[in-house]
């Protein structure tokens, strides 16, 4: 399953659901959710514990757009929008972490 | 007679369209020669990062806006530490000048307006 999460960490507990919860497949952060993949950023090490259970993704016009690009943790992956329907079409089934 | 006008800002940009109308009303405000101040907390702080670029999701640079409103006498921005900190910011990761306040200096500020808007 494709985990898509969109929202800010310090705005919903969405990761730590995810955390919890998910089995495995690949996670994809999108829009204020990529904050949580920043260097400094206290949600981090949640998507490095999340990294360790499966391959993180994030998508770079949403890093891009806040700035935030060059600040990218190191374990992640950047993709873009083709990178984005690349694992949706790779994975079973998606779930939207709204 | 000038009223002291602060503008609440707690959210991330792009991803709700709260901190882009904040600055259209600020720019309003602005017009009837009130004492307008910026707060800047939670993640309201990433409205405040250098280096935006979201054309790839096509949505409007307001980053360029923020470093136009001193031009509008409007140069008060705040930004709560504890937030900023949080986020792995610096004063000098934000694109205009900003005073970092506590959270209790910024609380004090807060009761010192005669009228608040959050965003």
């Amino acid at each position: 399953m494709l985990h898509i999460i969109n929202k800010s960490p310090f705005d919903r507990p969405t990761l730590d659901t995810v955390l919890r919860v998910a089995q495995g497949g690949a996670a994809l952060l999108i829009e204020d959710a990529v904050v949580a993949a920043t260097r400094g950023c206290i949600a981090a090490n949640k998507v490095v514990e999340l990294a360790k259970k499966m391959p993180v993704y994030v998508l770079g016009p949403d890093l891009e757009a806040r700035g935030l690009a060059d600040r990218v943790i190191e374990g992640v992956q950047v993709v873009g929008y083709d990178g984005f329907v690349n694992l949706v079409a790779e994975h079973r089934n998606c779930q939207s972490w709204l | 007679m000038a009223k002291k006008f602060m503008f609440v800002n707690r959210k991330a940009p792009y991803g709700s369209i709260y901190a882009l109308e904040a600055l259209e009303v600020v720019l309003i405000t602005a017009a009837f020669e009130q004492e307008v101040s910026l707060a800047f907390l939670d993640d309201g702080v990433y409205q405040l990062k250098k280096g935006m670029m979201p054309k790839g999701i096509e949505m409007k640079n307001f980053g360029p806006s923020y470093r136009a409103l001193p031009d509008y006498d409007i140069d008060k921005f705040y930004v709560e530490r504890e937030s900023m900190e949080a986020r792995g910011l610096t004063p000098e990761d934000l694109l205009v000048e900003v005073e970092v306040l506590s959270a209790q200096e910024l609380g004090q500020l807060m009761e010192a307006q005669d009228v608040i808007l959050s965003f």
